[in-house]
C-alpha cells in the first residue's frame, strides 16, 4: 500500500476500499481463531480455497478467515454473508456442499445449523442465536468481519475513523476530557479510571512519556485479550495510537503472552502493515505526531501481568511487583511516566471517539460504563466469550446467554473475576455486572473470568483450587502472600481431608483479612477472596467438613464413602467390571458391594451404574 | 536544605524532611515500629510488611509500608491500629513457621503477645527478608547472590551451593543477615562462608592475615590501584 501522507488521505483510501466492496457479494467467512483452529480449521480453509479454484469462481465469492467470534465451543464456525447464515460444527469436506447448496443455490444445509438446546429450534442466522442475541458485542462483534491480517478489512469497517478525527484538529485535552466523561474504567482487573490515568501520565513531568499494553492475560481460562489481538489487531493499535497522541507519548509497548502465537504474529504483521501505510512512524498523517510499538513478549508468570512487575519484566529485571506508592503515571518504565492499560481498554477507545462520550455513557449503570467481555467457562450449556452490558444481571448471562445449566441441575455459584475473583451464591443472581457491586459482595470484575457451578461442586474444594493456583504463582516477595497463602492451602486441604478443626474457622477468616491488608502487590491483596467469599456464602459446607467430617456435595474424597443400595441394584456387573481396585464384587444378578478397605473412591462404579444403585455418603 | 514537611503520628505532631520515610520520621521521634527487611543503607524494599502502618489523607484510611512510603503534609498514622496489629502478627506467626527460634523474631513476637505460630513449623531459618542479596548488588556491588524459585519455594540462591564466580568473600551479606542464616568462620588465612573456603591476604609489612584475597583483587580492579597497593593491611599502609 502507498504511503497515506494526510487524514484526508486516509480517509479516501478507506472510502475506495468501501466502494469497491460489494455488499450482495457472497462472503463465507471461517472463524479462524485459536479455538476454532484447534478443530484443525485451517484444512477446512483451504478446501473451501480449492472448491473457489475448482469452480471457477474466483473474484465471486469472497473467502475471509477471521478471528473469534466467541462461540469457540460449537467450531468450526462459518458464516455466510450477506444472508447472516450460522453454520457450526462444520466438517472438513462441507466446503464443496457449503459452496454449491447455500452460496450458488441459497439452499440451508440442515445439519450444520445450530439447534436451541432449550426450544429444540434450528436456527438460521448468527443474530439469532440465543448466545449471541443478548450479547453487545461493541468491541468483539467486528472480529466476525474482519480478517486480522488484512488493514484493508479493518478499514472497510469504518477503522481508523477515529483516528482520522483526532488528527484532524482535536486536542489532547479534549481527547482526555472525551476518555473521562465517557467514564471507562480499565478492564484489566483494577478498574481505575482510565481518562485520569492519561491525563495524570500527560501532566505528570519527565520525558519520554511511555505507553504500555498489557496483553499478558495469566488467567487460566481466560481469553479475550487474546481473541481481541488475534482477531482485531488495528483496533488496539488505534486505541493506542489515540491514546499515545493525547498523552505525549512517541513510544508504545505490547506486552503480549508468549504463549499466544498467533497474537503476536497477528499483531505483528499489523504494526508491519500500519508502518507502511504511514499510520505508524514519523510524523503520522502529516500531523507532526511520531509513533510507534514494541512487542514484548511475556514470560508466562501470572503475576507479570501485574503492572509494576510488567514494568520490570520489560526492562530485563525480573518480574516481580514493587511497591506502587508512586503510580507508574509519574514513575514507570525506565522511571518515566507511562500509561498502561488492558487491552480491552485500549479497544474501547476508538469507539468512544466516534461515537462521542454521551453516547457511551448512556450503556451501563452509574459508575460502570460501556460492555465488558467474559470467558463464561464451567457448569453452563453455552461456554465462550460474551460481551455484555455492564449492568446486565448474572441471571441474565447465566441464564440467557449461557442457556442454563447442563442435564437441568441446580446452579449454586458463579465465581467472578478469575481466580482470585470471589464465588457469589444464587441469593445475588440479580447482581448487575457493575465494578462496585462485585465488589461489595466480596468478588471483583477482575480481568473477567467467570465459572459457573452446579449444586455436584463443594465449595471447600474450590477454595482449594483457586488457593492452589495462587500459591503457585506468588512471586515469594512479600511474607503475608508467600507464607500466608501457603498456610491457609495446607489449612483447607487439612479441612477436605477431614482433619479440620474448629479453630480453623476463625484463622481462615483472620488471616484471610490479614493477607488482603498486608500484601504488598493485588495478586496477595485479592488471594483469599475465593476462600473468604465461600466461606461467606457456604459456611455451613466448612462446618460439615470440620464437624460432621463431612462433604456435603460428596466430592471430597476423604469424607466419602460409596455404597450400593440393596433395593435398586439388580447385579447387572458393570461395577465390578469397572473398578480398578476390585474393591465392587458380587455374582451375575446378585446384590453387589464395595469393599470400603480396597476402595479408593474414583467415583467410577458411580458415574457408571445404569441403575443409580451406587450412593454417596 | 530540604523542604519540611508536618506529619502526626499517633497523635504526635512531626516535623521532618519531605523524602524521609515514615519509618525513619517515627524512628527519630523515637516511635518503635518493628521492622526486618529494611536497612538505612539499602533501597526500600517492602518484603516483610512488618512495618505497616495506617495511614489516613482525607478520608480514607488505608494500610501502607512505612518502610517505602513516604512523609507528606497533614498525613495522619496510626503504627497499632487494629488493623495494623493484625497484619503484624500473621507476619511474625509466619514468620516463625520459618524459623521459630531466633531471639529478633521471638522478640518482635512477643512485643505482638504472640507466644507460638499457630501453623506448622518447618524450620528454614531465612526469612526471606532480601538484605543479603540487596546488599551484595547495592553496597557491594557484585550480585553473587540472588532469589530462585517462587512462592514458597523461593531461596536465595546462595552461589554457596555451586561456588558462587562473583563473590569476593567481603563477608557483607552475613553481617546484615537479621536472623545470622549465612555461616562465616575465619581460621588465620581461611575464610570460610557456609562451606567455601576463600584464602586470606597476609599483610606484607605486619603478616597479619586481614582480608579476603578475592575482595583485594576487586579492591584492584575497582579502583584501578595495583593489587599490591592492597597486600599491606589498613594499619600498616
Ligand atoms: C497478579 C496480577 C495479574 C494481572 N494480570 C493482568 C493481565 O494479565 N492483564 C491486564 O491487563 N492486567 C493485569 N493485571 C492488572 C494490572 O496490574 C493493571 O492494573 C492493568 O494492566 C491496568 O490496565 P487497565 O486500567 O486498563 O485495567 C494484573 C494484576 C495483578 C495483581
Ligand atoms: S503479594 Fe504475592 S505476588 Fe505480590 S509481591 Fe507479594 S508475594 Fe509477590
Ligand atoms: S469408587 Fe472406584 S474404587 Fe471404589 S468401589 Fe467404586 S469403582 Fe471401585
Ligand atoms: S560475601 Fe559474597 S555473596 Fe556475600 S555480600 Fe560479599 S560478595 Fe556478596
Ligand atoms: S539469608 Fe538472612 S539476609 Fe538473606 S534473605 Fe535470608 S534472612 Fe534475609
Ligand atoms: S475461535 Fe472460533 S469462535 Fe472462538
Ligand atoms: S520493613 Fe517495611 S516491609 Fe519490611
Amino acid at each position: 500500500m502507498k504511503k497515506v501522507k494526510t487524514p484526508e488521505e486516509l480517509k479516501s483510501l478507506q472510502e475506495e476500499i468501501q466502494n469497491s466492496r460489494d455488499p450482495e457479494k457472497p462472503c463465507i467467512t471461517i472463524c479462524a481463531g485459536t479455538g476454532c483452529l484447534t478443530y484443525g480449521t485451517q484444512k477446512l480453509i483451504d478446501n473451501f480455497n480449492v472448491e473457489i479454484e475448482k469452480q471457477n469462481l474466483k473474484g465471486k465469492i469472497e473467502i475471509r478467515a477471521s478471528g473469534c467470534h466467541g462461540f469457540c465451543e460449537r467450531g468450526p464456525l462459518v458464516v455466510i454473508n450477506p444472508q447472516n447464515i450460522f453454520y457450526q460444527r462444520v466438517g472438513f469436506d462441507d466446503a464443496e456442499e457449503i459452496i454449491k447448496e447455500t452460496v450458488l443455490n441459497g439452499k440451508i444445509i440442515d445439519r450444520l445449523l445450530y439447534i436451541d438446546p432449550l426450544t429444540k429450534e434450528k436456527i438460521f442466522h448468527e443474530d439469532e442465536i440465543p448466545f449471541y442475541k443478548r450479547q453487545m458485542r461493541l468491541v468483539f462483534g467486528m472480529n466476525g468481519n474482519i480478517d486480522p491480517n488484512s488493514l484493508e478489512d479493518y478499514l472497510a469497517v469504518g477503522g481508523f475513523n477515529a483516528l482520522i478525527k483526532v488528527l484532524n484538529g482535536m486536542e489532547p485535552e479534549a481527547i482526555i476530557e472525551e476518555i473521562k466523561t465517557a467514564n471507562v474504567r480499565g478492564r484489566g482487573g483494577g478498574g481505575f479510571s482510565m481518562g485520569q490515568k492519561w491525563e495524570a501520565t500527560r501532566n505528570a513531568p519527565g520525558l519520554p512519556k511511555y505507553i504500555i499494553c498489557n496483553a499478558d492475560e495469566g488467567d487460566p481460562g481466560a481469553y479475550m485479550d487474546r481473541s481481541l489481538l488475534e482477531g482485531n489487531p488495528y483496533l488496539i493499535l488505534e486505541g493506542m495510537l489515540i491514546g499515545a497522541y493525547a498523552i505525549g507519548s512517541n513510544m508504545g509497548y505490547i506486552y503480549v503472552r508468549n504463549e499466544y502465537p498467533l497474537a503476536v504474529k497477528n499483531i505483528m504483521i499489523a504494526v508491519e502493515k500500519a508502518r507502511e501505510l504511514g499510520i505508524l512512524g514519523k510524523n503520522i498523517l502529516g500531523s507532526g505526531f511520531d509513533f510507534d510499538v514494541v512487542i514484548n513478549r511475556g514470560g508466562g508468570a501470572f503475576v507479570c501481568g501485574e503492572e509494576t512487575a510488567l514494568i520490570s519484566s520489560i526492562e530485563g529485571r525480573s518480574g516481580e511487583p514493587r511497591a506502587k506508592y508512586v503510580y507508574p503515571a509519574e514513575r514507570g518504565l525506565y522511571d518515566k511516566p507511562t500509561n498502561i492499560n488492558n487491552v480491552e481498554t485500549w479497544a474501547n477507545v476508538p469507539l468512544i471517539i466516534n461515537k462521542g462520550a454521551e453516547w457511551y455513557r448512556s450503556i451501563g449503570t452509574e459508575n460502570s460504563k460501556g460492555t465488558k467481555i467474559f470467558a463464561l467457562v464451567g457448569k453452563i450449556n453455552n461456554t465462550g466469550l460474551v460481551e455484555v452490558p455492564m449492568g446486565i444481571t448474572l441471571r441474565e448471562i447465566v441464564y440467557d446467554i449461557g442457556g442454563g445449566i447442563p442435564k437441568d441441575r441446580k446452579f449454586k455459584a458463579v465465581q467472578v473475576g478469575g481466580p482470585s475473583g470471589g464465588c457469589i451464591p444464587e441469593s445475588h443472581l440479580d447482581l448487575p455486572v457493575d465494578f462496585d457491586a462485585l465488589s461489595e459482595v466480596g468478588s471483583m470484575m477482575g480481568s473477567g473470568g467467570m465459572i459457573v457451578m452446579d449444586d455436584c461442586t463443594c465449595m471447600v474444594d474450590v477454595a482449594l483450587y483457586f488457593l492452589k493456583f495462587l500459591e503457585e504463582e506468588s512471586c515469594g516477595k512479600c511474607t503475608p502472600c508467600r507464607e500466608g497463602v501457603h498456610q491457609m492451602r495446607l489449612i483447607l486441604e487439612r479441612i477436605t481431608e477431614g482433619n479440620g478443626k474448629e479453630e480453623d474457622l476463625n484463622t481462615i477468616e483472620w488471616m484471610g483479612k490479614a493477607i488482603i491488608d498486608g500484601s504488598l502487590c493485588a495478586l496477595g491483596g485479592t488471594a483469599p477472596n475465593p476462600v473468604l467469599t465461600t466461606f461467606r456464602y457456604f459456611k455451613d459446607e466448612y462446618e460439615a467438613h470440620i464437624r460432621e467430617k463431612r462433604c456435603p456435595a460428596g466430592i471430597c474424597k476423604a469424607l466419602i464413602t460409596y455404597t450400593v443400595d440393596p433395593e435398586t441394584c439388580n447385579g447387572c456387573m458393570v461395577c465390578a467390571r469397572i473398578c480398578p481396585t476390585e474393591a465392587a464384587t458380587g455374582e451375575k444378578k446378585e446384590l453387589h458391594t464395595i469393599d470400603q478397605e480396597k476402595c479408593i473412591k474414583c467415583g467410577a462404579c458411580f458415574e457408571s451404574c445404569k441403575f443409580d444403585a451406587v450412593k454417596v455418603s | 536544605m530540604a523542604e519540611m514537611v508536618t506529619l502526626s503520628i499517633d497523635g504526635r505532631e512531626i516535623n521532618t524532611p519531605a523524602g524521609t520515610t515514615i519509618l525513619e520520621a517515627a524512628k527519630d521521634a523515637n516511635i518503635y515500629i518493628p521492622n526486618l527487611c529494611s536497612n538505612e543503607e539499602l533501597t526500600p524494599y517492602g518484603s516483610c510488611r512488618l512495618c505497616m502502618v495506617e495511614i489516613a489523607q482525607g478520608k480514607r484510611a488505608r494500610l501502607v509500608a512505612s518502610c517505602i512510603y513516604e512523609v507528606a503534609d497533614g498525613l495522619e498514622v496510626k503504627t497499632n491500629a487494629e488493623r495494623v496489629l493484625n497484619v503484624r502478627k500473621l507476619v511474625i506467626e509466619l514468620l516463625l513457621a520459618r524459623n521459630n527460634k531466633h531471639p529478633a523474631l521471638r522478640k518482635i513476637a512477643d512485643e505482638l503477645g504472640v507466644e507460638e505460630t499457630r501453623f506448622p513449623v518447618e524450620q528454614k531459618g531465612c526469612i526471606l527478608c532480601g538484605q543479603c542479596v540487596r546488599t551484595c548488588r547495592e553496597v557491594v556491588g557484585v550480585s553473587a547472590i540472588g532469589f530462585s524459585g517462587r512462592g514458597i519455594t523461593r531461596k536465595v540462591a546462595t552461589p554457596f551451593l555451586d561456588f558462587p564466580p562473583d563473590c569476593i568473600a567481603c563477608g557483607s551479606c552475613v553481617y546484615v543477615c537479621p536472623v545470622q542464616f549465612i555461616p562465616m568462620k575465619e581460621e588465620k588465612d581461611v575464610r570460610t562462608i557456609i562451606n567455601f573456603d576463600y584464602p586470606m591476604q597476609k599483610c606484607t609489612k605486619c603478616g597479619r592475615y586481614f582480608a579476603p584475597i578475592k575482595q583485594l583483587e576487586y579492591f584492584s580492579k575497582t579502583t584501578g590501584l595495583p593489587l599490591e597497593h592492597f597486600e599491606t593491611c589498613v594499619d600498616c599502609r
